[in-house]
């Protein structure tokens, strides 16, 4: 079955730090519920919650020796926050779970297909 | 265009989509189909267009396709099988056939696509237009259009948009979508900022694919029939707007609905408009297309402009902005409350309005000033509105207006 990337797209609007305690766990267990309900669907694959952007460190291994460097490698404001991968049927499938992470993790979330010839 | 694309182009979206359902892939559904027209071309001006074409052309078709996916398992077996498009669609040999064109224009414009991609996906696909009259349509390089075409199908295939009906609480969004995409389709040609023919057949063609729609949509139970009041709306609309478009231009000048040759109106589409109008109110089930495709029917209904029955259009706005709320909306209210209530009470209503960057709030603001002979302000307003308008005729005709406030 073809196998989707769900990534959460952070984008500085929700402030994790300044939100209060409670809403925090709030988030925390609609997304433990979600990923739940995919395992039970037989449609997870693996998913991972990311640690701060600034904790972020660039490695650019193409010359002679690697140079690295502090923190993201674009300026962008929006980031990837985590991530889930998916089997889903097709991508009306993959869009619906993704609306329901969305609106467990409190992030706007791209959906992105495998490239199955690598897979 | 000869007899032999004529009947192509009216079976295209048949054929293609027949195919796409049968070899999973557009790409050889379109290749095999161009294929089949080189055949065509050859042998109908000699034999003539044998008795069902859309199964000659399915048949012909489908050997090409054959050949060519068998050319290509051998150099590549992979690369045939990840092409495959998606469907999982059961085989239903009791429930009614579903039309191949229905699923063909829910993947055309399916949501994850760009808007204007599902444009030209839809009148390729659907409507048989070649990439090269799409482009000439939209005012763009033929290598820009072909490559927006090239990307949407890799999309689809990619990301396995699937080909085939959406159901239950999808269904009436989904339907909305395609009805935006034909009504857009549409409006390119009736709201075109050049005069050129070209653009008007983009009317001719969204009411044959909405014609095509009604079709394929007609034979499903629920929930597709839920649906189907609004594609009746969205025909009836485009009908009674097209009847008009005869007597919109006259002398490269705009002509407003009240100063109309009504006699130049086009009778045939205006009696079938006002029929499906009927065929909406007894279904019961009113929706944005059917309401504006009722106000139409109200002006096309009156013998001449001051027989127009204002009180009914100002109810029917007042139905549509009940159901979708927007600032264009009352504006356009606000145009019928003139006629009912006179300009100062439409005036109110306008000037409250946030549509500052809309050409037609300031034509409509103007005319308003100018009714209540407020010229200063009424020229001002013209001018506003004719920095924002694109459209030639548009353009002219209110420049003529401002330079009658005086």
């Amino acid at each position: 079955m073809p196998q989707y990337m769900l990534s959460v797209v952070e984008d500085g609007t929700q402030a994790f730090d300044k939100m209060p305690k409670e809403e925090l766990q709030q988030i925390m267990a609609d997304v433990d519920a979600f990923s739940d309900t995919v395992r039970e669907a037989g449609k997870w694959v693996f998913a991972g919650g990311l640690e701060p952007i600034e904790a972020s460190t660039v490695v650019d291994g193409r010359g002679e020796s690697p140079v690295i460097t502090d923190g993201p490698f674009s300026e962008s404001k929006e980031y990837l926050g985590g991530f889930w991968i998916i089997s889903a049927a097709d991508l009306d499938e993959a869009l619906d779970w993704a609306a329901r992470g969305s609106k467990a993790c409190a992030a706007k979330v791209e959906v992105r297909p495998f490239d199955e010839a690598t897979g | 265009m000869t007899d032999v694309e004529e009947v192509f182009r009216a079976e295209y979206g048949r054929v293609v989509a027949g195919l796409v359902r049968r070899f999973g892939d557009i790409d050889i559904a379109e290749e095999a189909l161009a294929d089949a027209l080189v055949i065509a071309l050859q042998r109908w001006p000699r034999d003539g267009v044998p008795p069902n074409p859309a199964a000659w052309l399915t048949r012909v078709a489908g050997n090409k396709a054959i050949d060519r996916l068998r050319r290509e398992k051998v150099r590549d077996d992979k690369y045939a099988e990840a092409a495959m498009l998606t469907d999982d669609t059961p085989a239903e040999p009791t429930g009614p056939v579903t039309d191949d064109r229905l699923r063909l224009i829910f993947t055309c414009c399916h949501p994850a696509l760009a808007s204007e991609n599902r444009i030209a996906l839809t009148l390729r696909l659907l409507g048989g237009l070649t990439v090269a009259e799409i482009a000439h349509a939209f005012l763009v390089p033929e290598t820009t259009m072909a490559q927006r075409i090239t990307r949407a199908k890799a999309k689809i295939k990619q990301a396995r948009i699937p080909y085939r009906v959406p159901m239950g609480d999808d269904l009436p969004n989904r339907m909305a979508g395609v009805l935006a995409v034909l009504y857009l389709i549409f409006n390119e040609g009736y709201l075109s900022t050049t005069a050129a023919s070209v653009r008007e057949d983009l009317c001719t063609e969204a009411i044959r694919l909405t014609r095509q729609l009604r079709e394929a949509s007609v034979a499903l139970g629920p929930p597709m029939d839920q649906t189907q009041p609004e594609v009746l709306g969205l025909l009836a609309l485009m009908l009674l707007l097209d009847a008009r478009r005869p007597a919109r231009v006259r002398d490269g000048l705009l002509v407003t609905l009240p100063d109309q040759d009504r006699s130049a109106w086009n009778s045939d589409q205006i009696e079938e408009g006002h029929a499906l109008v009927r065929q909406c109110l007894a279904l019961n089930r009113p929706g944005p297309y059917q309401i504006q495709a009722a106000i139409n029917a109200v002006h096309t209904d009156a013998p001449d402009a001051s027989a127009v029955d204002w009180s009914q259009v100002v109810a029917l706005y007042d139905q549509l902005a009940a159901l979708t709320p927007s600032p264009i909306v009352a504006l356009n209210r606000a145009v019928a409350v003139a006629e009912l209530d006179g300009p100062q009470v439409a005036l109110a209503i306008v000037d409250d309005l946030d549509l500052g960057s809309y050409h037609a709030f300031h034509a409509t603001r103007a005319d308003l000033l100018r009714r209540l002979g407020r010229y200063d302000e009424a020229r001002e307003a013209y001018g506003q509105a004719i920095a924002l308008t694109e459209n030639e005729a548009e353009r002219a005709w209110l420049a003529s207006r401002q330079a009658s406030c005086g």
